[in-house]
């Protein structure tokens, strides 16, 4: 199986230990990763703030990058959403068939990290260890486009020495939104003081989540506020071991 | 074509600043929501085949506005039929114009009215006193947003920003100028409100001659038009005046009895979180001899059309009003309904005004569509499957395509012009990537948890972020330079 990874634009410029951790977790199990170095965005930044036709470029960047790959693994949710939801808007709006059917079959072939390890390696236990104290926020994309369900959380559960807590109100959006972040900055910070609320009633030492946008926002908060509580992705915990493991401090 | 919201209203982002300072209101609309939102869920968890049930209202409502021209011209003969008058109206202005001109013919300078968003939407109460006609509010919520000179702030619950001891205020320093006062010992108790509200409303139910009310649902078949409602205030309108007009939006027409259906399991259950809603009044035309013997049925589009239009957006039409949108968003539950400046509120008034209205008209309606983080939590509980963050990122792109004619560009525009040039191609975005690390570097400032450095002060719109929120330096390497560095050849040694 040939499979890719792509790190995101997000995770490429600004959190290069998610990708990383990502393909060092797959080589584990034992998947061959290759990181076409082609790629560069899904275009969901354009695309949720109106923008359709400036996103076509990395809509086309994105088929032509991973063309003929069994299966690409995007860690995170909002951007394998978009991929599989928003691509074909995007490539109707070009007016392109051939891209509309190039972007149907890349669609098909992508999936957030949680998917691919559970849906398609068949496992839930990654051999991981990471003994600290978690609480896991579910993010919006990967729970209510994708359909994720419990998937992260049974990976989570099978870490050797984790204390996973549960998030109150976990399922509530955490004011990211892109670039809402950006238009209602009041709104955002609004919502995420409520979820930084409770991430610390959880007392947890670690807040992980799929997806480094919601990651930045929440982490963001939490550093200004000096709540030492630091954020990591998921693939981050997974990809940690007792011979290797993420350092938490530093 | 005119804006649906409220005139003078800033938009959206400066309204919600506001509102994010009221902390009694903030409280407030935590309470109720998460009251309503607790009840919804049990309401409809307990039933079985929930998803089936929304699979076959959306249904309905798609298969109806497919072929509307039709079900309305069945309406219009069913109702003409059995003794109403039918009035077609365009826009608000015609819809008033017909309201009003009923009254005038009867002499009637007072009219009840049953809680309606139509008449809401058309502006009908102030179009009515323009014209020396009184139009009182009989639905608890609706008195109290009147009573308090207010404005409503939620569909269903139009007072849902109010609390009790200052509904008790209301009622004590306004009731008076409005008819019956309430009672000078008045307290926040919440059955002595009820009380003073019902003592207040039966002088106008029994002297009003004239009802004006909209209608949940119509049913083309037997022309019989449906109300929806807890209070039992609507049925005193819809029997006991002499004249009863109905303003109905054009979308509201259900073709069968058996259509209608679904829509008494849904809607209860979305809205109140009940299993059956107290009161069900359906009317067709007149009875001869019992209640109103003149009955009048504005159909009314003011948009509709034009909404029914758009591919995807036309599905908003599918709304039946019932706001549970409203009470699981999590941006309703934090700004309350005035931020919206509309009498749609919520997510579903961030599709519907702009649908109605049209992109590129004002910029308080051009600003609804941004109004949401995408978070999907609306889609999945509107019981008609609206696919309402879809809608939103389409009307977004409406709103964009409506300002690319314009001579000077939004900055936005321009940085989104550069960011898709930047994507299209790896090597464009390293160069980014680069120049944005380094002069991030030289930023600098203390360390996150997990060792990064944080930016906690940017220029320009980067405030925007760190008013509130750290951000993480660029690292000193990015993924892509890693993967080339040695990402790519430690498969080797694994």
């Amino acid at each position: 199986m040939r499979v890719a990874v792509m790190a995101t634009c997000l995770g490429d410029a600004l959190f290069p230990e998610a990708p990383r951790a990502t393909v060092r977790l797959l080589r584990r199990l034992g998947v061959t990763v290759d990181v076409p170095e082609a790629q560069t965005c899904c275009g969901q930044p354009m695309v949720n703030t109106g923008y359709l036709d400036e996103a076509v470029p990395a809509v086309r960047r994105y088929v032509e990058a991973f063309d003929g790959y069994d299966a690409v693994v995007v860690p995170s949710g909002s951007c394998a959403g978009s991929v599989r939801h928003q691509h074909a808007v995007v490539a109707r709006r070009a007016g392109d068939s051939a891209l509309l059917d190039a972007v149907s079959h890349t669609g098909s072939h992508t999936f957030e990290l949680s998917e691919f390890i559970v849906d398609v390696l068949r496992v839930t236990d990654v051999g991981a260890s990471f003994p600290h104290r978690v609480t896991y926020h579910p993010t919006c994309h990967s729970l209510r486009m994708l359909r994720v369900g419990d998937r992260p959380r049974r990976l989570l559960e099978s870490v050797r020495g984790i204390d996973l807590v549960e998030l109150p109100e976990a399922q509530e959006c955490c004011g990211f939104g892109g670039t809402f972040a950006m238009k209602n900055p009041d709104v955002s910070v609004a919502m995420g003081a409520d979820k930084v609320r409770h991430v610390r009633e959880t007392g947890a030492e670690v807040l992980v989540a799929g997806d480094a946008s919601c990651l930045m926002h929440i982490g963001g908060m939490l550093s200004r506020q000096r709540a030492g509580v630091r954020t990591m992705h998921l693939a981050e915990v997974l990809a940690s071991t007792a011979d290797d493991p993420a350092a938490v401090t530093g | 074509m005119s804006s649906r919201t409220f005139v003078g209203m800033p938009p959206f982002p400066v309204a919600a600043r506001e509102a994010l300072s009221d902390a009694q209101l903030r409280r407030n609309l935590a309470r109720a929501t998460g009251t309503i939102r607790a009840k919804r869920a049990a309401v409809v968890a307990e039933v079985g085949d929930w998803e089936a049930l929304r699979a076959r209202a959306a249904e309905v409502k798609d298969d109806t506005l497919a072929h509307l021209d039709e079900h309305l011209v069945t309406l219009e003969e069913s109702l003409t039929e059995r003794g109403a008058r039918v009035h077609w109206a365009r826009d608000a202005g015609e819809a008033c114009d017909v309201v009003a001109a009923i009254a005038r013919d009867h002499g009637i300078d007072e009219v009840v009215k049953v809680k309606s968003m139509a008449t809401q939407e058309i502006g009908l109460n102030e179009a009515l006193a323009a014209n020396g006609v009184a139009a009182w509010e009989t639905d608890l919520a609706e008195l109290i947003v009147q009573l308090g000179d207010d404005l409503p702030s939620h569909i269903l619950v139009p007072a849902i920003h109010r609390n009790r001891a200052e509904i008790r205020d209301i009622f004590r320093r306004r009731m008076a100028g409005a008819g019956r006062p309430a009672p000078d010992d008045l307290s926040d108790d919440p059955a002595e409100l009820a009380a003073a509200a019902r003592q207040h409303l039966r002088e106008k139910f029994l002297s009003a001659r004239m009802a004006v009310s909209g209608a949940n649902f119509a049913v083309a078949e037997t022309g019989t038009l449906v109300v929806v409602e807890s209070e039992g205030n609507g049925r005193m309108c819809l029997t006991l005046p002499e004249v009863l007009v109905s303003v109905v939006g054009i979308e509201k027409v259900v073709p069968t009895w058996s259509d209608l259906d679904v829509f008494l399991q849904v809607l209860p259950r979305s809205s109140t979180g009940e299993r059956m809603n107290p009161y069900t009044s359906t009317w067709s035309g007149v009875t001869p001899g019992d209640g109103p013997q003149e009955v009048h049925v504005v159909l009314l589009d003011n948009g509709r059309t034009r909404a029914l239009a758009d591919e995807l957006g036309r599905k908003a039409l599918r709304c039946i009003r019932c706001s549970a949108c409203l009470n699981v968003c999590p941006v309703y539950e934090r700004v309350g309904g005035h931020a919206y400046g509309s009498v749609y509120p919520g997510p579903i008034g961030a599709i519907l005004n702009p649908l109605l209205t049209g992109p590129g008209e004002d910029a308080a309606t051009d600003a609804l569509p941004y109004a949401s983080t995408l978070c999907g939590a609306c889609a999945d509980v509107c019981p008609v499957n609206i696919p309402i963050p879809d809608i939103l990122v389409d009307l977004r792109s409406q709103v964009v395509d409506a300002h690319r004619g314009d001579r000077v560009p939004k900055p936005e525009a321009v940085a989104m012009r550069a960011t898709g040039w930047a994507f299209g191609d790896a090597r464009r975005l390293t160069w980014g990537e680069r120049a944005a690390g380094l002069a991030g570097r030289l930023i600098g400032g203390r360390s996150m948890p997990g060792g990064r450095t944080a930016l906690s002060w940017l220029p320009g719109p980067g405030s925007r972020w760190t008013g509130a929120r750290d951000l993480p330096a660029p690292p000193a390497e990015s993924f892509r330079d890693w993967w080339r560095r040695e990402g790519r050849d430690e498969e080797d040694e694994g």
